[in-house]
């Protein structure tokens, strides 16, 4: 980015184009696809955590009045080892293809073993109940320490370690193992006045999106299928579904339905290709939709980790080395965020001597998916806590200690880069002069700082800017609008056409009418596919210099495009009047044909996004409970296009990181069976739980995008675990390392204290 | 409204009713178990989840659903402050909200922020963190009450 330019729609909290039928009912989610003849396709899903199938029996399913497709494991095909393209989070499509549908195997509790389509969901309910499937039950592992233990029950016989120096003699539950190191990490230690050492623990948690999983498919007799699919990335889905069902890419059209929330849930396919298959048996549409108990049971949630943190520093709080051993649970099969997790624990400090290791476990649990900044809100909720035991420890100001060890411009990255601009001091000192951090508490009450980070992505994006007959435009792009993207997409296009907002629409196009694009995940959408809309308004901006040129009978250099005109540059013929988009658009066809302009790009330098929260928190000593007072959320947005989402995004986050500190947990009995799976147990954070939430933007323009932006999606949720426990270790004078701070383990610790 | 008519089974409930048989999907399912609140809807002026209703209830009652806020082209007041405040992100629990809100609203044009947030705590929002929405709610009722927005 050039200097400092005044932007004239950039940074309006404007009305967002999809907004009126999103609050009239009329937006169309996942599940409000119907075609005539559509069938209704249900999962059956093993009541064991761990088992061996040995035999399925459909043919009393199959048989009953309205049942008109019935598949098992057998009617996929095998699928080979490959890597997984897209998506968000490792993966491997043979594994991907085995956990949509079970084969041998069922590897956790809820894992697909059958499905039916029926003309009722009653019918097809009924249908499950009479599939017949025997089980051989194998003992469960349902947690890092038996996983990891000598002589554990192995989930994968076939699975050694990658990523060691030597390939294993022997299988283990550790699909992989990470290093990354800087320096000498004893005479780090050595150099060290103050070490701070600290185990750390985070439960399995949901993303907890309130729209279920939920598509409609239908397959022709010539292997044509079309797929309505709710999800961050249709792209990815055609791509896995091609894979898992071995058909041609060209043959699956996937039309992206509004999504009912995400946050790195939505970044695979369950699903999908289990309707297409019920399609193809009986030619017949069929929609298929979660219920709230699958979606807690099997689709993806975040990894549990446990993460051994050791710091030590100088008297005047300089670091001299960190060192890092985390495990993440990557559920029934390897691909966690381990590696995110490890890349992300260090970056936001100068940090001379570190060493971290990374294990990806597997446990008899659902495959882990994305989980917005995946990985890193595990590992920094340890790093950030144990920050907050050397401030302690030398009597120094939380944020001072960070703001003594910050990376800013220049600085070399933990995970590689040298850092370009960044707005962590900014954040550091924004929070420092924050009148959230001066305001008095009283009795049984605390203070807790952390800061967060994320990478944030850029990846490939397509868009398309058409100008209408009269001077409107529409934006064609294929990023799913999960969170007001469209008014983002829409301000940029207006902004650089120099045309009103309320003139550009934004289409969210399917497979077939949109250019490849990356999944709407990794905070890229504002920044990636905005570069294409603004490369895409530059290309048409060109194109209408030139006809604008032509009609004038002048040299294109002659000609400037200015608040939605082109005008001819000083010097040229007095009688030349500008002209301006509507009268472009109207001569258009005899100036060269219709007016389309187009950019396709991978987008580098995504620009990495730094936080600092301040969460101000009272604990009743009698229950336990913690009541968040305060809550402040400060984060570098790079340019904010729309303020408005931009702060909704930091709220959002730190909802759902508070609910993550606070409250959530998957809680399973021995049997590796989940005991609270729905809302009622799995109590995310309700408008009564939380206050407002106070958020401060910090733009230090990032230099890669034309208009500064840096991803703000992701970021929000990162430093709010630790700067919840801070709190409560302030409130309590206890540190309670293991999350949730739920009202039975705060009142057990306060009780033991006593 | 509108007179409707309609055949189910005895088990079906008030919004698969809605939402299949109907096919007035502005009502959204989200849990089916009366814990998100994103099937809200008013039940002769009561909030209800239509999930934990029966639809053969609902003979001879009056059923409000999202479909009906608005008033013809002009957008209820509830609508626009959600939209202005930006209470959105996703749209999916936004029905439900705007729902209940118009119960509250109806019942009690003055509510505290207290207030405000014990009422839509039955329903869930994972998106926004509740604050937008709290603002917005606020700021319809301020118009609502006849005062200048």
């Amino acid at each position: 980015m050039s200097e400092a330019r005044e932007f004239k729609v950039i940074g309006t909290r404007v009305i967002r184009p999809d907004g009126v039928d999103k609050v009239t009912g009329r937006a169309n989610f996942g599940a409000d696809y119907s075609l005539p003849g559509m069938l209704y396709g249900r999962i059956l899903r093993s009541p064991h955590a761990h088992a061996r199938i040995t035999h399925i029996d459909t043919k009393a399913a199959a048989a009953m009045d309205g049942v008109f497709a019935v598949v098992t494991g057998a009617d996929f095909p095998a699928v080979g080892r490959e890597a997984i393209v897209g998506g968000e989070g490792a993966g491997d499509y043979a594994d991907l293809a085995t956990n949509v549908m079970a084969r041998d195997r069922a590897l956790y509790h809820g894992h697909a073993v059958a499905a039916v389509a029926a003309s009722t969901l009653a019918v097809a309910e009924a249908a499950l109940a009479a599939i017949n499937v025997q089980y051989e039950p194998l003992t469960p592992v349902m947690n890092l320490d038996a996983a990891m233990a000598e002589g554990a029950v192995l989930i994968d016989e076939h699975l050694f370690t990658e990523g060691l120096p030597e390939k294993p003699t022997k299988a283990s539950n550790v699909a992989a193992f990470m290093e990354f190191k800087r320096g000498d990490i004893e005479q780090g230690f050595a150099e060290a006045d103050v070490v701070v050492e600290g185990t750390f623990r985070t439960p399995t948690v949901h993303q907890g999106y309130v729209e279920p999983h939920a598509c409609l498919a239908t397959i022709n007799q010539g292997g044509q299928a079309t797929v309505w699919a709710s999800t961050q990335g249709h792209f990815d889905v055609r791509s896995m579904t091609s894979k898992v069902l071995g058909m041609n890419v060209a043959d699956i059209r996937v039309i992206p339905t509004e999504i009912g929330g995400g946050f790195g849930g939505k970044t695979t396919v369950y699903l999908e290709p289990v309707a297409i298959a019920l399609s193809k048996k009986c030619a017949r549409p069929v929609r298929m939709t979660m219920s709230r108990e699958e979606v807690f049971r099997a689709s993806g949630p975040a990894s549990a980790t446990k993460s051994v943190i050791k710091i030590g520093a100088k008297k005047d709080g300089t670091i001299t080395a960190m060192s890092a051993w985390l495990a993440y649970e990557a559920g029934a099969f390897k691909g966690s965020s381990m590696a995110p997790g490890a890349m992300c624990i260090f970056a936001p400090y100068n940090v001379p001597h570190f060493q971290i290791h990374g294990f990806d476990v597997l446990v008899n649990k659902p495959k882990v998916a994305a989980y917005r900044a995946p990985g890193a809100p595990q590992s920094m909720y340890a790093c950030e806590s144990l920050l907050d035991e050397l401030a302690l420890k030398l009597k120094m100001d939380p944020i001072d200690l960070r703001l003594k060890n910050a990376v800013s411009e220049g600085s070399q990255a933990s995970y590689g880069p040298k850092y370009r601009a960044i707005g962590f001091i900014e954040c550091l000192n924004a929070a420092k002069r924050h009148p959230n951090y001066k305001v008095k508490l009283g009795p049984n009450e605390g203070r807790g700082v952390s800061a967060g980070f994320w990478f944030n992505a850029g990846m490939q994006s397509s868009a398309e800017v058409h100008i209408n007959e009269n001077g409107t435009v529409t934006v064609v792009e294929g990023n799913p609008d999960i969170g007001g993207s469209r008014a983002s997409m829409a301000l940029m296009a207006a902004e650089e056409l120099g045309v009103p907002y309320e003139t550009v629409r934004v289409l969210v196009a399917d497979t077939e009418s949109a250019g490849y694009t990356n999944t709407t995940g990794g905070s890229r959408v504002t920044f990636a596919t905005g570069m294409a809309v603004i490369e895409a308004a530059r290309d048409i901006i060109a194109q209408l210099k030139q006809r604008a040129a032509a009609t004038w009978g002048i040299e294109e250099e002659m000609v400037d495009w200015q608040d939605g005109q082109a005008i001819p540059k000083p010097g040229v013929n007095a009688d030349v009047k500008p002209l301006t988009l509507a009268q472009l658009a109207a001569k258009a066809g005899r100036t060269g044909g219709p007016l389309l302009g187009r950019a396709s790009l991978n987008a580098r330098g995504p620009g990495p996004g730094f936080s600092v929260n301040i969460a101000d928190v009272r604990v009743d000593p009698e229950t336990g409970k913690v009541d968040v007072l305060r809550f402040t959320a400060i984060q570098d947005a790079g340019k904010a296009i729309h303020p408005g989402y931009v702060e909704g995004q930091m709220q959002g986050g730190a909802a759902q990181g508070l609910g993550w500190a606070l409250n959530e947990e998957y809680i399973y009995d021995e049997k590796g069976v989940m005991q609270n799976a729905g809302f009622l147990d799995y109590r995310i954070p309700v408008a009564s739980d939380l206050p407002m939430i106070d958020t401060q933007i910090i733009e230090v323009p990032n230099p890669t995008h034309p208009y500064g932006v840096r991803g703000v999606g992701e970021t929000p949720i990162v430093a709010p675990l630790a700067a919840a426990a801070n709190a409560v270790r302030a409130a309590t004078g206890i540190r309670i390392t293991d999350l949730p701070l739920s009202p039975p383990r705060v009142l057990a610790a306060i009780e033991a204290a006593r | 409204g509108e007179r409707m008519e309609f055949l189910c089974e005895p088990q079906q409930s008030m919004l698969e009713v809605l939402r299949d048989n109907l096919r007035l999907t502005g009502t959204k399912e989200g849990c089916s178990t009366g814990d998100c609140g994103a099937c809200s809807i008013l039940l002769d002026g009561t909030l209800i989840c239509a999930c934990l209703m029966l639809a053969a209830e609902s003979q001879g009652r009056a059923v409000s659903t999202i479909e009906g806020i608005a008033e013809g082209e002009m957008l209820h007041p509830i609508q626009q402050k959600f939209l202005e405040h930006a209470a959105l992100q996703c749209g999916v629990c936004t029905p439900g909200f705007v729902v209940a809100t118009k119960a509250l609203l109806d019942a009690n044009p003055d509510p505290t922020e207290e207030e405000i947030r014990y009422y839509l705590a039955g329903n869930l929002c994972r998106c926004t963190g509740y604050d937008k929405i709290v603002r917005a709610v606020q700021d319809a009722a301020h118009v609502l009450r006849g005062e200048a927005s």
